[in-house]
């Protein structure tokens, strides 16, 4: 079954609207949180409910949060990762149009847990509508009181801004968004030090997906217990996916973790249309092992009129074009691997390609800056484990197996 | 100078937000191309001015953003995704129709100067492939019939005068 706690208001009419958002509860977690609640029991909360990052590593919220340093004098930032450009996910762009307030309350009390009085929320660039509307949101909870000096009479005081990128997929990357967000290229830092000590402005930083964000006000309201008491031991909680590809009906379910895959995909999905078969799935995360469920939350179901190598191809084109050129394997290796494939999709592969690629993913893997160098090989990896015959086929035969001809209608 | 004044207010509006004026430079590169549809040497030094940073800076962050064309283009960008879950739904053929409809190949203006075509990776519209972007606003589960209609509205908005907007 979908599972609408992020979702429950996603289709109600005007919930971007801050009436409608505060006719839902809005805004009752910031209030309790700045009246009733301490950073540490707020981090506290947090770290009950199991609540682990939805960007694409996975790591847990609260721990992320109480590495900030107490101690330090320095200014602290907050930031809202709504960079989404892993391909296949879609996630964010829904919550932003649809449910904006629920990201800048889950980033206030985030801000006030680590005690930040600036946050930004990072959005893509070519996301204009939603950040206009992240934009209007906020100017909203300005009017409202919810943000700016002396918040609520609590003398708590928080500005929070959008800023809104260039289209670089790497800038989604912490390090690199924060690199991006102060005026840089957007290229990863080599950690440590991590952001929570040295972050944007070498001051300590927390940044957290916005689906993560939004999950904090549902917490505040109905408490740590409620939030675990969803999904499984190790993955508590809800998680959107991005369902897309071959499938009967595409689109951004929320499921509790640890629902089957098979669920989303004929159930909710209705399977792969026109009689075909499903061939393979591509999970969404950069950050996560290439396999595993969780990542950013994409499934991508391909059919079996499809060719591997080709999809391959996709994959590789993308990660060289948005590799940031910072470390050597990374740079030097996608664009090594992209003429290989490209040219054995050609069908002009010659003996000994499949083992030349089987090499340069080896150079890649565990040596980058950032794991956007993994991600570019995990896919290639598995499938040449998965469909080797497919890509052998291309160099003995000089052509494809299947031939992947999808028309638009 | 080519920026406006109605740019130049955005973009020290905008510079107020940071308390250090270089993060500024992203949002001053996005007003800039939303006024002038691309980026160039001249406007970096107007933005540097504006901002009260090195030249340098301005052009080496504007060269490594690839959302900004940084020659000039048509009246429209329209920007097909040829990502993998649009590919899979028939981002090639999409690509092909239109270049077709508008004459021109990727990478091309069309005569009129009314459209540039070119492809683009995800844009995170993943489940209602396949996807186009024109300027500011997404287009989705496009059709054949939905890219004429699309294309006639254009073309009739831009000999009105009028604008399109999200
Ligand atoms: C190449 C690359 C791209 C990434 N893109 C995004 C992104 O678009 N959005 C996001 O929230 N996290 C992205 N991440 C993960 C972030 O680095 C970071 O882990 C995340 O924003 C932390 O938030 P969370 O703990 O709430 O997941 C990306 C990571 C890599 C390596
Ligand atoms: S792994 Fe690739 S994207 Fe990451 S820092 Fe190195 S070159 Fe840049
Ligand atoms: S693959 Fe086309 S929008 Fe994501």
């Amino acid at each position: 079954m979908e599972k609408k706690v992020l979702f429950k208001y996603i289709d109600f009419p005007e919930q971007a609207n801050i009436n409608i958002y505060l006719s839902h509860g809005g805004y009752q977690a910031w209030e309790k949180t700045l009246k009733n609640m301490s950073p540490a029991a707020v981090i506290d909360e947090i770290k009950k409910s199991g609540l682990r990052g939805r960007g694409g590593a996975g790591f847990p919220t609260g721990l992320k949060w109480s590495f900030v340093p107490k101690d330090n004098s320095k200014p602290r930032y907050l930031i809202g990762n709504a960079d989404e450009s892993e391909p296949g996910t879609c996630k964010d762009r829904v919550l932003m149009e649809h449910d904006p307030h629920a990201i800048v309350e889950g980033m206030a009390i985030a801000a006030f847990a680590i005690g930040s009085h600036q946050a930004f929320c990072y959005v893509r660039g070519e996301f204009v509508r939603p950040a206009h509307l992240m934009e209007k949101a906020i100017e909203e909870a300005y009017a409202k009181g919810f943000l700016g000096n002396d918040i609520l009479g609590t003398g708590y005081n928080l500005n929070m801004t959008v800023h809104t990128g260039g289209g670089a997929y790497i800038c989604g990357e912490e390090t690199a968004l924060l690199n991006s967000l102060e005026g840089k290229r957007g290229m990863s830092r080599l950690r440590p030090p991590f952001p929570a000590i040295e972050g944007l402005y070498l001051c300590p930083t927390v940044v957290n997906n916005v689906e993560t964000l939004a999950a904090v006000p549902l917490i505040i309201n109905n408490g740590a217990e409620w939030y675990a008491s969803m999904g499984t031991d190790k993955s508590k909680g809800t998680k959107i996916f991005s369902l897309s590809g071959h499938i009967k009906r595409p689109g951004n379910y929320e499921l509790e973790l640890g629902t089957p895959l098979s669920y989303l995909i004929n159930d909710l999905g209705g399977g792969v249309p026109d009689g075909h078969n499903m061939k393979a799935i591509i999970p969404g995360g950069s950050s996560t092992p290439f396999g595993s469920m969780l990542g950013s939350g994409a499934v991508i179901v391909i059919n079996d009129q499809t060719c591997m190598v080709w999809v391959i191809e996709r994959l590789i084109h993308f990660y060289r074009h948005e590799s940031c050129g910072e470390c050597t394997p990374c740079r030097e290796g996608t664009a090594w691997l992209e003429q290989l494939i490209e040219r054995l999709e050609k069908g002009k592969g010659r003996p000994g390609d499949l083992e030349k690629i089987d090499s340069i993913c080896d150079n890649i893997l565990g040596r980058t800056i950032c794991p956007l160098g993994d991600a570019a090989v995990m896919p290639i990896q598995s499938a040449l484990k998965l469909f080797r015959e497919e890509f052998q086929y291309h160099i003995d035969n000089k052509r494809c197996l299947v031939k992947s001809e999808f028309v638009f209608k | 100078m080519i920026l406006n004044d109605i740019s130049i207010a955005k973009i020290r509006q905008k510079m107020i937000c940071y308390t250090v004026r270089k993060s500024a430079i992203l949002p001053a590169l996005t007003v800039a191309c939303r006024q002038v549809g691309h980026l160039n040497n001249e406007i970096y030094r107007e933005i540097s001015v504006i901002l009260e940073i090195p030249y340098l800076e301005v052009a080496e962050a504007a060269s490594f953003y690839t959302m900004f064309p940084k020659k000039p283009v048509g009246r429209h960008l329209i920007q097909v995704c040829h990502n993998i879950s649009c590919a899979l739904l028939g981002a090639d053929s999409l690509i092909s129709y239109l270049e077709e409809k508008l004459g021109i190949k990727k990478g091309e203006t069309s005569p009129d100067n009314l459209f540039t075509l070119i492809s683009v990776e995800c844009l995170g519209s993943c489940t209602s492939a396949p996807m186009i972007q024109i300027d500011d606003k997404y287009y989705e589960l496009l059709t054949r019939e939905k890219i004429d209609r699309i294309l006639d509205d254009l073309k009739e908005s831009s000999l009105n005068g009028k604008e399109s907007s999200f």
